[in-house]
């Protein structure tokens, strides 16, 4: 199979889109002429014409109402909010409107919209390019919540997205974005609302979620060299969460790991031992242990940041822990 | 004379020529203002009389607005409204029957009871839905404008929002992108003296919100509100260049709020004086008065249309009465499409 780039990956799933519906149009902060602020959207002008993918000005609130409205009048928009972190901009239209529509209207309003975003974590891009907010998203319901690993998954969850009749916020992971793997070519969907073992394992589950998931990878390997199999658990959707998968992993290892990128309280690790808690706590042989950033703003120096963002390194020392290793 | 003037925010009161609309349509207009006035003051007791669970916020006193401006609409052109929304979808089309019950938390209601009177909406007749979040309906009306323009479908839209929605950021947001994509969007920012208890003199440097428009290069003009053949004239006219290709423009429509900002508020800050004042500019009032004058029509005629609204009003009220309640286990019923 052919290698694309994770930002590759998600433009061919947007080309495709759009050729297959004429309802799909794609606004944002440098989206059209310049091709998106990180290439996502090259080519894209070019070939569905200027009232199809338009540039907007710097006005997340005015994106993301856009995209309400323009799918009330029977578009199915793409729109962009450059990072996560400028999702607060949106979050009335996102939070109040886009999620609340259809329950308010009794289903006669529909809203078949995606909203892109990229979290910058790990890159050194600082307090308010760098944050993990996918809880407070994935908190709302009406809203759904995707965020991809690979680049083959980027294309096939987009997809789904595009075609999904709700709100779909989908976060890319700006480290895994210039990362090459294997993507189906044409038609290729994944999913929503369902989870991936990316690696199987007995002995422990390591729950995580995009640029997690390699370094979730990174510490089972080492530890298979120490004779532990760990299995990892791909979410791909945070919302709605996969609790079957979670459950039926656990079930088979007995011990938990979950990692995220978010500030340890309140973040969606808390989901899941909570889940865990009430519905599987005869399966555990271990206490559930979460694996996050600290309770703090993300750090931009390189010492800070390096401290801050879980490691390989703390979720092999927690399956170790769990394992009494 | 309403002034339009190109790029400029201008702003004046006036009225319309007289003759611009056949006594028809005049009656037309009392119809819909009554009516709106008529179910509002009947929903207004209904809450007294614990039929209605949740306050209103009623519009009565500034009818002239909604069925001025949508007089000038095609039924297939959207409208965006706001938690003061009633007598737009009423003016709009919405079947009073399922709207009173909506107000009633039925599952007949126009939201099936998961909305109630901030969050009518009513798709089939381009009403896109009222708004809990004071000036959350501007940025999507924009982007209702922005698929009627990519997808050339000839409709256009029409957002209400009040002055205190004026001040809200996605405001400036949503008027710069309509303007600069030239959407066929009207902004008609109803002036009602108050932003919640707040009077303009407190929350806005500007008398005339319309001169806001020249900062989008849009233009704007500032109407009597209470004037129903003024906000049908300028509107008319508004609506006519947008649906050319002219873009979008800015009407604000200085009106005043009869009642509180909801219902059973004391309105300790309005002063007798303002209120009298207003009583004077009564919109239905002065159409009737204008109806009725010298050479005009009987006043037995405007009786007629009274008894006809007075019996749709209370035939709703029994609709809504009737009304089964939604099942407490549906409560999980339309939080996703298809689910």
């Amino acid at each position: 199979m052919r290698e694309l780039k994770y930002w590759q990956a998600v433009n061919e799933a947007l080309f495709e889109e759009m050729a297959r519906d004429d309802r799909v149009c794609l606004a944002g902060e440098d989206v059209a002429e310049p091709g998106g602020p990180f290439g996502a959207s090259r080519g894209l002008l070019d070939k569905f014409g200027p009232w199809r993918v338009k540039d907007t000005p710097i006005s997340e609130a005015a994106i993301a109402g856009l995209a309400v409205g323009a799918a009330l009048a029977g578009m199915r928009p793409v729109v962009e909010i450059m990072f996560l972190d400028f999702m607060c901009l949106a979050m009335d239209q996102v939070v109040n409107q886009a999620a609340k529509a259809c329950y308010m209207s009794g289903g006669r309003l529909q809203l078949p919209i995606t909203i892109r975003t990229l979290c910058g974590a790990g890159r050194n891009n600082g307090p308010q390019h760098s944050q993990s907010l996918e809880a407070w998203l994935c908190h709302v319901p009406g809203l759904k919540v995707v965020w991809p690993s690979t680049p083959a998954d980027a294309k096939g969850l987009l997809k789904s997205a595009v075609r999904d009749e709700n709100p779909v916020v989908v976060i890319d992971s700006l480290s895994l974005w210039t990362s090459k793997s294997p993507v189906p070519e044409g038609e290729f969907t994944i999913p929503i609302g369902k989870a991936e073992v990316k690696r199987p394992g007995s002995d422990a589950t390591v729950v995580a979620v995009g640029s997690m998931v390699p370094r979730a990878l990174a510490a089972a390997q080492r530890l298979a060299a120490e004779g532990i199999q760990v299995e990892v658990l791909d979410l791909r959707t945070l919302s709605p969460l996969d609790r079957e998968a979670i459950l039926a992993s656990v079930a088979k290892t007995h011990r938990l790991v979950i990692a995220h990128d978010a500030v340890k309280p309140f973040g969606f690790g808390a989901e899941i031992a909570a889940m865990i808690a009430e519905e599987a706590l005869e399966e555990l042989d271990a206490r559930v242990k979460r694996v996050a950033a600290p309770y703090a703003p993300v750090p931009f120096s390189p010492p800070l940041e390096g401290a801050y963002y879980p490691q390989a390194s703390q979720i092999e020392a927690a399956v170790k822990m769990l394992l009494g290793a | 004379m309403t002034k339009m003037g190109e790029g400029q925010g201008t702003s004046s009161t006036g009225s319309a020529p007289p003759g611009q609309l056949s006594r028809q349509r005049l009656l037309h207009l009392y119809r819909v203002m009554a009516t709106i006035r008529r179910f509002e003051e009947v929903a207004c007791q209904l809450l007294v009389d614990g039929k209605i669970p949740a306050t209103l916020h009623a519009s009565i006193g500034q009818e002239a607005v909604a069925a001025g401006v949508c007089e000038a609409l095609e039924p297939a052109d959207l409208i965006v409204t706001n938690h003061r929304g009633h007598g737009h979808c009423i003016a709009k089309g919405v079947d009073l029957k399922a709207m009173m019950a909506e107000l009633m938390g039925k599952a007949s209601g126009t939201n099936r009871g998961r909305g109630g009177s901030m969050h009518i909406a009513d798709p089939a007749q381009g009403i896109l839905g009222a708004n809990g979040i004071v000036g959350g309906g501007i940025p999507i009306a924009v982007g209702a404008a922005y698929a009627c323009r990519a997808r050339e479908s000839g409709q256009i839209v029409v957002c209400f929002f009040g002055d205190g929605a004026a001040n809200e950021g996605g405001c400036h947001e949503a008027m710069n992108l309509a303007s600069l994509w030239e959407l066929p969007i009207l902004f008609v920012c109803e002036n009602n003296q108050y932003a919640e208890m707040t009077p303009q003199r407190v929350h806005t440097r500007v008398k005339d919100l319309s001169v806001r428009a020249g900062a989008y290069d849009m233009p704007g003009a500032s109407v009597d509100g209470n004037d129903v053949v003024a906000v049908y004239a300028a509107v008319e006219a508004a609506v006519r260049r947008a649906r050319a290709g002219g873009g979008p423009m800015l009407i604000e429509c200085k009106t005043f709020r009869v009642r509180g900002h909801f219902e059973g508020d004391p309105q300790r800050y309005k002063t007798a004086e303002e209120v009298a004042r207003w009583k004077e500019k009564d919109p239905l009032t002065l159409l009737k008065t204008s109806l009725t004058g010298p050479g005009g029509i009987p006043a037995g005629e405007l009786e007629a249309i009274q008894q006809e609204i007075e019996s749709a009003v209370r035939e709703a009220v029994a609709f809504a009465e009737a009304a089964p309640l939604p099942s407490p286990d549906e409560v999980l019923t339309h939080v996703y499409a298809g689910a």
